[in-house]
């Protein structure tokens, strides 16, 4: 009787520690921390020109603290922008209409997160709301393609200043040198 | 000719076994809910396949997490982004390492013992003796054994990530100078439940596969000192290639 009580009480902590892990995975682990229904929440949208890499989930913050996350991301195809739905917490319900979204990245390389900046109007954005002013996410590539087309340019100007007509071919190789 | 017509045999014998084992896995099936009537006998292989099999799990897990710790630290620190670690350790470990590493445990520490046991229960005509008294020892041995590792698998295999997961946090944070903060949140940040539920499917089928294949082994054991050895054996090879076929085939259809 003794050796069964044992028995069972090993089989018991095992399935209990058992269980235990698999609860600390699926809370601890990911951001789905331990509610099971959903806070009171409201939803604004807010359409970008460009997203760059912003994903569902990704989280939505003023100065730095959460206040919600992305829910969908979905194209407009009258417009051809990208309407962003954002669901936020229902204690944060006095930000201004006038509001504005920019896009951020977490990080050098981190994943793209919203930022919100407070506006001056008195009226706070309620459920279903859009936010007007937004501004786009900041993509690596167009950026250095401007850094490049300027320098391309400054040094074609400078070189038919001082002479030669095959200015182009002689930036470029200046440009990268430049760029790096 | 002749090797044409020996490699064609020899394909149809592996069909016949393939056959055999699925067969068998019907058979179990159709016999667990009756068996399920038993949670003693359940309870008790549960014990024998997975409380048994705890500590190595445990020591395993801690040790893989550990080296997932230093190699991804010193990987990541190329890349100047350390922080990532926690992503990449937890990531690793419950999609990949976690099931496959415990189930290839699991088939060297349980399977063996299953496959043996059952072997030596048909060599010394424990089985047939069952079968005189009108037990079905399929129900009555068999399938408690299966379910047992079919139960423990899937739990053992979870205990092994989350164990992992601290080892890396020891090597990464308290050793290596990660920020301990930027070690979970990124991981919370970016491990999903999407994730977290491939590794449960994972440990799931794989507990089911070396399972089937430890009971279906031993049970057909031929009843010699030998066939009991071979059987072991046979388990633990099979089992280990079965889990990796599987493991691929499952992350493929979860991409």
């Amino acid at each position: 009787m003794v050796k069964s009580r044992t028995l069972n009480l090993g089989t018991g902590m095992f399935v209990l520690l058992g269980f235990a892990a698999l609860f600390f995975l699926t809370t601890q682990t990911t951001s789905r921390g331990l509610s099971f229904t959903s806070p009171p929440h409201y939803d604004v949208t807010a359409k970008f020109d460009n997203i760059g890499d912003l994903k569902v989930g990704a989280p939505v913050s003023m100065s730095g603290v959460q206040l919600g996350r992305v829910t969908s991301i979905v194209l407009d195809m009258k417009e051809y922008k990208a309407v962003v739905t954002m669901r936020l917490n229902a204690r944060f319900n006095q930000i201004p209409t006038d509001s504005d979204a920019s896009i951020y990245t977490q990080g050098l390389l981190g994943g793209k997160f919203i930022g919100l900046t407070a506006g001056g109007a008195e009226t706070y954005l309620k459920d279903k709301d859009q936010i007007d002013f937004t501004q786009s996410a900041f993509v690596l590539e167009n950026l250095i393609g401007q850094v490049l087309a300027n320098f391309t340019k400054g040094a074609a100007k400078s070189n038919s200043a001082t002479s030669t007509g095959d200015a182009p071919a002689a930036a470029a190789p200046k440009t990268t040198e430049k760029a790096k | 000719m002749k090797l044409i017509r020996e490699l064609w045999s020899s394909l149809i014998e592996a069909l016949v076994g393939l056959g055999l084992v699925v067969r068998f896995l019907l058979r179990l099936v159709v016999s667990s809910p009756r068996a399920l009537l038993r949670c003693d006998l359940i309870a008790q292989q549960i014990y024998n396949s997975g409380a048994l099999s705890l500590v190595i799990i445990m020591l395993s897990g801690l040790f893989v997490g550990m080296v997932l710790g230093l190699q991804g630290y010193e990987l990541l620190q190329r890349f100047g982004s350390e922080e990532a670690l926690g992503t990449a350790a937890t990531i690793g470990l419950v999609k990949e390492l976690g099931p496959v590493v415990t189930a290839l445990l699991f088939a060297g520490r349980a399977g063996t013992a299953l496959a043996s046991e059952l072997g030596l229960m048909r060599a010394t005509d424990q089985l047939s003796a069952m079968e005189m008294m009108a037990v079905d020892p399929i129900q009555r041995v068999v399938v408690p054994r299966f379910l047992g590792g079919v139960i423990a698998m899937p739990l053992l295999a979870a205990i092994f990530s989350v164990i992992g997961i601290y080892g890396a946090q020891l090597v990464g944070v308290q050793i290596m100078g990660v920020d301990s903060g930027s070690f979970w949140s990124q991981m919370r940040a970016s491990v999903g439940l999407a994730d977290i539920s491939e590794g449960i499917v994972k440990s799931c089928i794989f507990g089911v596969a070396c399972s089937l294949i430890a009971v279906y082994e031993g049970y057909h054991a031929t009843p010699t000192a030998e066939g009991v050895g071979r059987a072991t054996t046979r388990t633990v090879v099979a089992s280990a290639v079965v889990i990796l076929f599987l493991d691929y085939l499952i992350t493929a259809a979860f991409l």
